[in-house]
């Protein structure tokens, strides 16, 4: 369980408040309008953002004075997730040590993971070698390594086209479900949430709508919902 | 806050101290105004006096040369704007040694003189003082002009000419206002740089008729033993720079090193024949001022450099271990001064970074003399003293460099460091090292080269045998040993731009 318990995030005039919990094993899609402050909310759980007031829990443990780095959590931004001048495999080494000093069972590890994201041999490349989907892979092949328990997504796929999305979409669903990974992910696209969300939470009027079936809630749009398809 | 922030911030609070403690010690054995001498206020005057005139007149002369290379595409313009940037790394007293062989007594303009039965000009005085000032000046504001005519957008030239503007209509409506703009910040700065020259006025000025406050400084100490009235004038230096950086507060200062320099901006108003002649005078003529001096300083040099003395590749041995000493300490302090500066409550780090730019290296020889004095012999620290002084002069060239970079090294891959846990010594080495290179180097080099060339605080402390490169070469100078000065010069010029081109190349030079 990752808890929310009556989060309050200040930046400047805007305020939003949370008080809600995502499930363990699921995968939750946060959606909400531009400037909802969906980012700004996955910001504070991973550690970004300090909050005003509340607190965030995962498995009753309080995480909210952590720093990102010791989070149980894995978070994709919407790009920057590679350092540029760093090798693919060593990127991906960042996950197992930051200081890179991998053992041989550690190198092991790391190329065994980029097997499984479908980059094999592609390790010495450098980002920029990549295309934007084998950057996208390279980053979530970082985040099995790491093996936290919780995966946050920020809109990751938002720079791929329709077709790729869809392949990314269909590796992380499986991928989670492999790995028995809680997956939160920030997406403005419904069609994403319908794809692989067990469950949607909506943010409007600065404010988290606890999470619910995305089948359902997609079958009987709430008002909040209507108002954001439109 | 992390450790680097950290240390970033001790790091500040020290070159504050550095910076703090000297002046202080300055204005403490300053001892009141009653030491003022009726002579100093023409000391005064005249500091006051040739910054004006050379700023002014590097102005008036750099402006024909930036609006022709802002409005001229040709080959090897590159290197035109390359040279410009030259004399900014380049030893002042090299400079100094090329404008005697250029307008010295026995030098071309005064044999084209001769034979024109015109009596010999002097180089020594205050009109040599104002030409040296003008020599570096003078490109370093054809530079900063530059971007402004490059900073006007293209759109508007393109409207100008479908709206058929004459030269002159431009130059009313679109130029003029561009340099109403960006004139007076130029002019400042290259004021505050004319009143703490000391090198040039110590070589080409003098007598009551030509000192300005830094000789004076350094004849008090030097020839008087004066301590404190060293300490007065020091005070009064102080008081100088000190308004001329509140002025600079007010105004938007141009940033130094403008990138991007390398394109021309089409134009349709400047076709005839009358302009084309007036542009190609103007940049031949300002390469002709820069290059000639260099050319016979350093082609002469060339023949003498096997038959020098041993003392003067010492001094050149002394002179590289100041110039890398004081690069690694500023290229330090900026490093982690810029990560102070992006943090929270960083603003501090940058407002000290660019204090140093109001004191004078002679101001705080002067008061860490006073300093030094009770503790040690001040003559024995004359080498680290000189790293120190040029550590913290060149430091906001590095900071100015750093901080933009660090800000965004920060806003880019800042969240994914810390979501992945990369701090400390393995962020320096995997992330910061890497992307930062470029400014880094550029910060090295340029500190180098500075302080390889430096002629300013090592003079006041040095005995013959911490003689320094340029010291050497002011003294073989003053010997009338004009071979082994141009060939001392010619080793000092190759140390001051091989480092800068080494760091620099260095930077720009490596993966990503």
């Amino acid at each position: 369980m990752l808890a929310l318990e009556d989060l309050r995030v200040e930046l400047g005039d805007f305020t939003l408040a949370a008080d809600a919990a995502f499930v363990e094993g699921r995968i939750t899609a946060l959606m909400g309008a531009s400037g909802s402050g969906k980012s700004t909310l996955l910001a504070a759980i991973a550690g970004f953002v300090a909050p005003a007031s509340g607190r965030i829990r995962v498995t009753g443990a309080d995480i909210t004075g952590l720093p990102p780095g010791e989070r149980p959590l894995s978070i994709l931004f919407q790009d920057q997730n590679l350092f540029p001048h760093l090798t693919v495999a060593r990127n991906i080494g960042l996950g197992l040590r930051p200081d890179l000093r991998l053992s041989a069972d550690q190198r092991a590890a790391r190329d065994a993971v980029l097997d499984r994201v479908g980059l094999t041999g592609l390790g010495d490349r450098l980002p920029r070698d990549l295309s934007g989907g084998q950057q996208s892979r390279a980053a979530l092949a970082r985040a099995l390594l790491r093996g936290r328990p919780w995966l946050l997504l920020d809109e990751p796929f938002s720079a791929l086209g329709p077709a790729l999305r869809a392949e990314m979409l269909a590796l992380l669903k499986e991928t989670a479900r492999g790995e028995g990974l809680s997956v939160v992910m920030v997406t403005h696209a419904p069609e994403d949430a319908l794809a692989i969300a067990d469950e949607t939470a909506l943010v409007s009027d600065g404010r988290l709508i606890a999470p619910v079936p995305t089948r359902a809630l997609f079958d009987a749009p709430t008002p909040e919902l209507r108002a954001y398809l439109g | 806050m992390t450790t680097g922030t950290r240390l970033g911030h001790i790091a500040t609070g020290a070159v504050a101290a550095a910076l703090l403690l000297p002046l202080g010690a300055v204005a403490w054995r300053a001892e009141g105004w009653s030491g003022f001498r009726a002579s100093d206020g023409h000391v005064l005057w005249f500091t006051l006096w040739q910054a004006m005139v050379s700023a002014a007149l590097s102005i008036l002369l750099a402006v024909p040369v930036a609006r022709a290379l802002a409005r001229r595409r040709f080959p090897g313009r590159g290197w035109v704007v390359l040279l410009l940037g030259a004399p900014f790394i380049l030893p002042v007293i090299v400079a100094v040694l090329g404008l005697v062989a250029v307008f010295g007594r026995t030098g071309a303009v005064n044999t084209a003189l001769g034979w024109a039965d015109l009596g010999p000009v002097s180089i020594y005085g205050w009109q040599g003082v104002i030409l040296a000032h003008v020599f570096f000046n003078m490109p370093l504001a054809t530079r900063l002009i530059l971007q402004g005519w490059l900073a006007v957008p293209g759109e508007r030239l393109r409207l100008a000419a479908s709206l058929g503007f004459a030269p002159g209509d431009t130059f009313r409506l679109l130029e003029w206002p561009m340099l109403r703009g960006v004139v007076p910040g130029i002019f400042l700065v290259i004021f505050l740089i004319c009143t703490t020259s000391f090198a040039v006025a110590l070589a080409l000025g003098g007598g009551p008729r030509a000192t300005t406050v830094e000789l004076a400084i350094y004849q008090a100490f030097r020839f008087d033993f004066d301590l404190s009235r060293a300490a007065l004038l020091g005070a009064v230096q102080l008081c100088l720079g000190g308004a001329a950086a509140l002025l600079s507060l007010r105004l938007t200062l141009p940033s130094g090193f403008g990138a991007g320099l390398d394109r021309a901006v089409p134009r349709w108003d400047s076709g005839g024949w009358g302009l084309r002649v007036q542009d190609s005078a103007a940049i031949l003529l300002a390469c002709l001022f820069l290059l000639l001096p260099m050319v016979l300083v350093l082609s002469q040099g060339a023949l003498a450099v096997t038959g020098l003395p041993a003392s003067v590749w010492w001094a050149a041995v002394r002179s590289l271990a100041v110039a890398l000493t004081a690069a690694l300490a500023t290229t330090a302090l900026a490093f982690v001064m810029a990560q102070a500066a992006t943090g929270a409550r960083g603003g501090w780090a940058e407002v000290i970074g660019t204090l140093s730019v109001a004191a004078s290296p002679l101001v705080l020889g002067t008061g860490l003399y006073v300093l030094l004095l009770p503790v040690v012999n001040p003559v024995s620290m004359a080498l680290p003293v000189t790293v120190f002084v040029n550590a913290v002069l060149a430091l906001p060239f590095a900071l100015r460099a750093l901080i933009p970079a660090m800000r965004d090294l920060d806003r880019d891959y800042g969240r994914l460091s810390a979501s992945l846990g990369l701090g400390g010594l393995a962020w320096v080495r995997l992330v910061a090292l890497p992307r930062l290179r470029r400014p880094l180097g550029f910060a090295a080099g340029l500190t180098a080269a500075l302080a390889a060339g430096d002629l300013g605080v090592i003079a006041l402390f040095a005995s013959p045998d911490q003689a320094t490169l340029p010291l050497v070469l002011y003294q073989l100078m003053g010997a009338y040993r004009m071979e082994d000065a141009k060939a001392a010069a010619l080793i000092l010029v190759a140390l001051s731009l091989g480092l800068f081109w080494l760091f620099e190349r260095g930077g720009r030079h490596a993966g990503a």
